[in-house]
Order: C-alpha cells, then sequence, then structure tokens
C-alpha cells in the first residue's frame, strides 16, 4: 500500500471540510483511482469527477499518472476570474 | 526548484497585505529601460449583476509562487524586457483595493506591454489562486467566467 497527502482547495476544501486528508491506496494507483475512493467518501464530489484538474508535487499532472507514496495530491477547481 | 530569491531579474510573492504598486515599480526600474508598463486588478463592487460587499483569496502557496516565478520566467525568454515583478494578494480584500500587480521593465515599451498582458492572461490560466465573492445574500466561487474549459495541463507552452 501507498499513502498520499490530499490538499483540496476552495469549493473541494469546502466539500471535505478538511485542508488536507491523507488517504491509503494500493501500489501502481493512479490519480483515477484515488479520486474514485474520494467520492465514495465524499458523493458531493461526483459531478466534478471528469473535469477536476490535479496537481502532484506542485505540478499539474492527467488523471493517468500513476501516484508514488508519500506523494502531496492537489485538489485544483478553475482559477479564479476575471477578463 | 523555486530560484525567486536569487534571480536578479524577477521578484514575485503572495501575500496577505495590502499590495503596492510602487513597490513593484521601483523593482523593475533601471537606467537602460525607457518603459515600464503595469497592470493593478482591483475588487470591484458588482458581478454578473450582483452587488459584491467583499472578497476572499485562497491560494495552494508554495504552488502559486512557483508558478508566479514561472510565468516570470517565460516573460524573460519570450520577450526583450528588463525585469519582471508579479504580487499577488490572499485573503480578505475590501472592495477598490488591488488583488494583483504587474510590472515590466524594457527598453521600449511595445516588448513591457505584451509581456504585462501575457502575464496576466498566463496567471488566470495556471497560477492556483481562487477568489470567492460575498453578496449580501450568499456567497460564490468564481472559477473561469471566460466559459473555456480549464485545462491548465494542455495550455502549458
Amino acid at each position: 500500500m501507498i499513502s498520499v497527502h490530499v490538499k483540496p482547495f476552495a469549493r473541494y476544501r469546502e466539500i471535505i471540510s478538511k485542508n488536507m486528508i491523507i488517504m491509503e491506496l494500493p501500489k501502481s494507483s493512479s490519480v483515477s483511482d484515488l479520486l474514485a475512493d474520494l467520492i465514495l467518501k465524499f458523493p458531493e464530489l461526483k459531478p466534478y469527477e471528469g473535469i477536476m484538474v490535479v496537481a502532484i508535487n506542485y505540478e499539474y499532472q492527467e488523471h493517468n499518472y500513476v501516484l508514488r507514496d508519500d506523494d502531496e495530491v492537489a485538489l485544483i477547481p478553475p482559477v479564479s476570474g476575471g477578463k | 526548484m523555486n530560484q525567486k530569491n536569487n534571480h536578479p531579474r524577477i521578484n514575485v510573492g503572495i501575500t496577505d497585505k495590502k499590495l503596492s504598486a510602487d513597490y513593484s515599480i521601483k523593482f523593475v526600474t533601471n537606467n537602460s529601460s525607457g518603459a515600464i508598463s503595469t497592470f493593478l486588478g482591483n475588487t470591484r463592487d458588482n458581478n454578473l449583476g450582483r452587488t459584491v460587499k467583499f472578497l476572499e483569496y485562497e491560494a495552494y502557496e508554495t504552488m502559486a509562487d512557483m508558478k508566479l516565478y514561472e510565468i516570470a520566467n517565460d516573460m524573460l525568454s519570450k520577450w526583450q524586457i528588463s525585469k519582471v515583478s508579479i504580487q499577488h494578494r490572499i485573503g480578505h480584500v475590501s472592495l477598490g483595493e488591488t488583488s494583483l500587480v504587474v510590472a515590466v521593465s524594457s527598453k521600449h515599451r511595445k516588448e513591457a506591454f505584451s509581456a504585462c498582458e501575457y502575464a496576466i492572461n498566463r496567471i488566470k490560466e495556471i497560477v492556483p489562486i481562487w477568489k470567492k465573492e460575498y453578496y449580501d445574500d450568499g456567497e460564490i466561487w468564481i472559477g473561469s467566467q471566460t466559459g473555456v474549459e480549464f485545462s491548465p495541463i494542455k495550455k502549458d507552452i
């Protein structure tokens, strides 16, 4: 098993009600696997599943990214607007 | 990874204090630059027909700092500019106050104008900072208002 630090921001932080949670996953799990687990715990995240942007250790990554032990996974909503 | 403190031509930062355009202008000013372009992003009292009371900005600070630095570095490689300062405010921001300052210096004005506009657009695409607008009857996180799908990975150049 591996464990990753999940940091949700803005709307996602309000849904999860915490600044950081630790999630345990089988080895070789992808971001998609993590999101599926998170949605089971926090069903309100479901509408965002397809559009959720993640950063792993401060870099944007796709959902097929394979997680490693101790990764910091930020859940990133659309950034602040303005025209 | 984060070299912002040792690059003599770049000054970026995130703060919960009031921003000063003078501070950024002072950083980019130098004797060989004849042009300085500045942009101030201010909070306004209305959005989408609703009256805004105040705003709160939230950042993923470590990454936001890194992305601001990355943008400044891109500007130096794309344009013939001298120095760049980008400061973003977070936390509670009252109406009419400044939440973003960009200052760019260059020999001639065209480069500074273009680089400054690039910085603002890019900040909205890839820097993890969010704002929440507070109204008399509620509050809303403001995302992309352009209707364009938010995809910072695809937009990376």
